[in-house]
């Protein structure tokens, strides 16, 4: 008897063994390991010479390994930063209109499927892949610093790196779904690519000028200034990704915004605990989920009314 | 009488202005081979796509064994097997891979899948080709791929949209004749949609002239004949034995005989005698 139960699972299954056999798959992953690879290679040799140097306002050592910088090679969180994206579009930005061009797409959508299985499962074979990516990933930095420095992390900074990874997948799949988008939009995969690339440039390269442009025309004075500008660069998923990271990775940030002098008067500079960290960056946290889900419901919607024609 | 398997009632589907579905009305019986028959843009791909639920109909419905087909779609592509007229196949898998995903997604389980997928190709007849990658096969090779596709969710009634295009002429005999016993021995209907005349009167019981969304007429080929050629023209084609110039004149003497032309299109010919049988595989 058949059983019509398992569709979903085995698309998802073969949307996992298409991108694992892809190039463009194996190309991103190489290119990420060995970055990584170079970046914890010069910063644990940095630790081991200078650890009382670098480790000398508080005791988060372990987290150093993912923050602290050589100044020639980027740490691991300015890498996620800069190739998860990458990562992120390079699964999503031809899903769907390869399968269009191809002509597979009918074919698909002429079985006994709910129409949504072929968007939804993509969507969930590309993220448990980025999910898993960034783990292991954040996992083998983790134990080449465990071996190599010989300090196990603590609970709280095992924590925090445990989040700043999760944090790291939920980005990553907000470009991941704006590249499915992209791919639902325009038929051509270059095209799409191109796309969502110039979506990423102008948030990395071109969104702090404009921010810094318009802050300046509006603001009446520097306190002004210096909330509006984060205020408008919080729209933006890449700084708000760095605010987060950092804050999470770094317990001595203690605000997010500027502090009056009357604040300052009294506070002891001490580390935040977890918890307060969280409190912290919550709202980036939100924005993040909401920005990616948003993006997925946009191609959602744009996928189930669009007419498929062979 | 057998029963209709297959109905539209008011069928309608609009692009902005342009009806491309006008108001369709269409019958089809179970075990009938029915051909739709119109030209390039008349409607009958969209028509296609809302008997699958694919394409949502502006008003009017259409039913598939009673099951309403934009509602219960998915119950509807249970038994219904669509060969659209671009098939497309994961390039970078084999045919059996291919066949196999689909399989699974008819919701069979991994051995019978396989199972499944060789049973069909040896039913259409692609065994030396089954590992290579669909993107080293042929146009003919990919069409019957998609037809064992197709068939590989036992269908009831199969959808084939321009199933010859791009195929040779040999070609295209062989895979019609597949269909056809295929219908007949399995009981299976078959909806195909074609404009090109020649082939759809080869297997059609029934054919529907389609134009500009509408049927313009609807019967086997003889009554359509009957009815528009009862008093016109019809082109004979008449074998001689030793063809000789008394021969034509004998014939162009009898009453009925109105003007007699030598054949035009003699490549034709030529081209059926040498590629008759034999080499399939080489040449789709």
């Amino acid at each position: 008897m058949p059983d019509y139960n398992n569709s979903f699972s085995v698309m998802v299954n073969k949307e996992i063994s298409d991108h694992v056999k892809s190039w463009k798959f194996i190309i991103i992953v190489a290119l990420i390991l060995l970055t990584t690879f170079a970046s914890i290679y010069s910063i644990l040799n940095l630790i081991k010479n200078n650890a009382a140097v670098i480790n000398q306002e508080d005791n988060f050592l372990f987290l150093k390994l993912f923050t602290a910088t050589t100044g020639s090679i980027p740490n691991f969180m300015t890498l996620i930063s800069f190739l998860g994206p990458i990562l992120g579009i390079a699964l999503g930005f031809d899903l769907v209109n390869s399968e269009q061009n191809q002509g597979t797409i009918s074919r698909v959508l002429s079985q006994p499927i709910p129409r949504d299985y072929f968007i939804t499962s993509k969507f969930a074979a590309a993220i448990s892949l980025v999910f898993l990516l960034v783990f292991s990933i954040g996992f083998l930095v983790m134990g080449a610093g465990l071996i190599s420095i010989g300090l196990p992390p603590t609970l709280g900074e095992f924590l925090r790196i445990f989040i700043f990874l999760f944090l790291s997948g939920v980005y990553i799949a907000f470009w991941l779904n704006l590249g499915i988008l992209f791919s639902i939009i325009f038929k051509q995969s270059a095209t799409s690519a191109l796309a969502s690339l110039a979506v990423w440039l102008f948030f990395t390269v071109f969104y702090s000028m404009l921010v810094n442009i318009t802050a300046r025309s509006i603001a009446s004075n520097p306190f002004d200034l210096r909330s509006l500008t984060a205020a408008l660069s919080r729209l933006s998923p890449n700084y708000l990704y760095n605010e987060l990271t950092t804050i999470l990775l770094t317990p001595s940030i203690r605000t997010l915004g500027g502090l009056s002098f009357k604040q300052l008067q009294g506070a002891i500079p001490s580390t935040l605990s977890l918890d307060q960290s969280l409190i912290l960056v919550w709202p980036h946290f939100t924005a993040l989920i909401a920005a990616s889900l948003i993006c997925f419901a946009v191609s959602y919607l744009s996928f189930m009314r669009k007419e498929v024609r062979a | 009488m057998a029963e209709t398997i297959i109905s539209t009632s008011e069928l309608t589907k609009k692009y902005g202005d342009i009806k491309a579905v006008n108001e369709l009305d269409l019958n089809i019986k179970k075990g009938e081979i029915y051909g739709l028959l119109g030209p390039n843009g008349a409607g009958k791909t969209t028509t296609i796509l809302m008997l699958l639920g694919l394409t949502e109909p502006s008003s009017g419905s259409a039913e598939i064994k009673g099951l309403n087909t934009t509602r219960d779609s998915i119950e509807v592509k249970k038994f219904t097997g669509y060969l659209p007229d671009q098939v497309g196949f994961y390039d970078n898998s084999t045919g059996k891979e291919n066949l196999i995903y689909t399989a699974q997604l008819n919701g069979m389980d991994a051995a019978a899948a396989e199972k499944k997928a060789e049973e069909m190709i040896n039913l259409v007849g692609l065994d030396n080709v089954v590992d290579n990658r669909v993107a080293t096969y042929s146009k003919g090779m990919r069409q019957r791929l998609g037809l064992a596709d197709v068939l590989i969710k036992d269908p009831e009634i199969v959808i084939l949209d321009e199933p010859t295009i791009g195929i040779d002429p040999t070609g295209i005999n062989e895979f019609l004749d597949l269909i056809r016993s295929l219908s007949k021995e399995n009981g299976i209907t078959v909806l195909l949609s074609s404009h090109l005349l020649n082939q759809v009167q080869q297997i059609c019981d029934r054919v529907g002239i389609f134009v500009k969304g509408q049927l313009l007429a609807e019967g086997s080929i003889k009554d359509l004949a009957d009815q528009l050629l009862e008093e016109k023209e019809i082109n004979l084609n008449v074998k001689i034995k030793d063809y000789s110039e008394q021969t034509v004149e004998k014939i162009a003497a009898l009453d009925e005989v109105r003007e007699i032309k030598e054949q035009e299109n003699l490549l034709d010919e030529i081209y059926q005698h040498y590629f008759k049988g034999g080499e399939v595989d080489a040449r789709l």
